[in-house]
């Protein structure tokens, strides 16, 4: 337990020293348009990928779920819609995202410390936290959030597909329950989750970068405990966002 | 000049450094010796500030660093330059990138100067045409000297080295020593290298400090150091048979 609360209070440390105004905007505006490339558009073949292939497993299985002639078909559209939305589209990819682009920041910082290149550039007055994870942390935050809308709208063209080639369910009963009872607070919703949870990614596994220390283990290490650590805070966020927002 | 004072450094528990009490002479080559694990690499870190200290004051010129605030601290490092044991450069860089750095997040120079710059360090630490190679494709004793170009890129009035020969051949450490030493006396600037390379303290020694379990056990020139009675110091020096026949023609 005293463990638990030292790692919080040196992540907070931590995020106080990343969160500060950028020696140099030119330089920081660089890396957020470079990190976006790095953290967010490199994701984006698996994201759609993932999500095309779940979007037609929920259609499937949504239709299979509903036997009664008394519920129309339209709502294997209407489910797989909100399903997507409300949870994989967020959550799911964010866990996916927790694997890919939490262990690849991990790794690096992780990599950079061992090597002193952290050091480094301390040793040049460069605040080295706020220059190396503060754009990590902006690009993904800001950019990130349009996944989970690609993700939807790809993880629904799943679904269409599995409509329109197999006869489980007619692509008109497909799209018209796609249609029914839209909220798009749930819109809302899902983009505030992601933005969150895309927070957790690159701060929490950055964090473990950053205090690595020893040799190519303890970077490896680092990874592993940046992931586990990043996937725990996304389903507690998870519930509590939820919980305050539903 | 380099002050310390009563520095005091462990690391859970254990004493790294005790007591230790140094100047380090203004333009000049000093060298801190000692066997691995004497505690001659957490010495130098904490005169950096890469280490703080437990107890003691650490003073650049008439500037009391140890009391000095995050932001100040961050200041005063734009004077220092350091070369790392591995190099340290960044490998996400090319060679360019990595001298031109510095000049990047610390001045308002136009994309020339900063060219010219880069081509005047390169040039000073006798590189050419590697502007655009990145470190993974550079030899130990390159990266080294590349290292040294960009500790130089913004003028420093301090240079730290860690261990520079270490992982080079003895004639490219004979190379990287004497680049050290002349930079250090063509640039005005007071240097502190860490080595356990006796080719470097007869080349380049200037001042030497000799350090032992944490605590400083002698420091002198490097040519008292074949008669000071110490016997920790005699222990580490003349170690090899080369060096006890050396000791025997003093």
């Amino acid at each position: 337990m005293y463990r638990i609360f030292t790692l919080i209070g040196q992540y907070f440390l931590l995020m106080n020293n990343v969160f500060k105004k950028p020696d140099r905007s030119a330089v920081f505006w660089k890396q957020f348009v470079q990190e976006i490339e790095k953290v967010g558009l490199s994701s984006v073949p698996i994201v759609a990928i993932v999500s095309v292939f779940i979007g037609a497993v929920i259609t499937i299985q949504a239709s299979y779920n509903i036997s009664s002639p008394l519920i129309p078909k339209a709502y294997v559209g209407f489910m797989t819609r909100e399903t997507m939305l409300l949870e994989f589209s967020s959550t799911m990819i964010a866990l996916v995202l927790a694997g890919k682009i939490g262990s690849s920041i991990a790794s690096e910082i992780g990599t950079m410390r061992i090597t002193e290149q952290i050091d480094a550039l301390e040793i040049m007055g460069v605040n080295s936290a706020n220059y190396l994870i503060l754009p990590k942390i902006t690009a993904a935050t800001i950019f990130n959030p349009l996944l989970m809308l690609m993700s939807f709208i790809i993880g629904l063209v799943g679904g269409w597909m599995i409509a329109l080639t197999t006869d489980i369910i007619t692509p008109a009963h497909y799209i018209d329950g796609l249609r029914m009872e839209f909220k798009s607070f749930y819109i809302v919703y899902g983009l505030i989750k992601m933005a969150v949870f895309n927070f957790i990614i690159t701060s929490v596994s950055a964090f473990y970068g950053y205090n690595a220390s020893g040799g190519s283990r303890e970077v490896g290490r680092s990874a592993t405990n940046g992931i586990v650590s990043c996937s725990l805070c996304i389903l507690i966020f998870n519930l509590i966002l939820t919980h305050v927002l539903l | 000049m380099i002050k310390a004072n009563h520095l005091y450094k462990s690391f859970e528990g254990k004493p790294v450094l005790q007591d230790v009490s140094v100047v380090f002479d203004e333009n000049k080559t000093n060298l801190i010796i000692g066997a691995s694990g004497s505690g001659k690499t957490v010495l130098l870190k904490s005169l950096v500030g890469l280490h703080d200290v437990d107890a003691g004051e650490i003073w650049f010129d008439d500037v009391l660093y140890t009391a000095q605030s995050f932001e100040q601290k961050k200041r005063l490092r734009r004077q220092i330059g350091m070369l790392f044991q591995g190099g340290a450069l960044f490998d996400f860089a090319t060679v360019e990138e990595n001298i031109r750095f510095p000049m990047d997040m610390f001045t308002d120079w136009s994309a020339e100067e900063k060219k010219e710059r880069v081509h005047f360090c390169l040039q000073r630490v006798q590189l050419e045409n590697v502007e655009q190679l990145y470190p993974a494709a550079l030899s130990g004793g390159m990266q080294k000297r590349v290292g040294i170009a960009r500790a130089i890129a913004l003028n420093p009035r301090y240079l730290f080295c860690d261990e520079p020969n270490s992982g080079l051949d003895p004639r490219t450490s004979i190379v990287i020593d004497k680049l050290i030493h002349e930079i250090t006396h063509d640039f005005k600037i007071t240097t502190i290298i860490n080595t356990h390379d006796m080719n470097s303290v007869m080349e380049i020694g200037e001042k030497v400090v000799f350090i032992h379990n944490g605590i400083k056990h002698w420091e002198g020139t490097a040519d008292e150091i074949f008669h000071t009675g110490n016997a920790e110091l005699d222990d580490f020096v003349f170690a090899s048979k080369m060096a006890r026949e050396l000791k025997a023609e003093h």
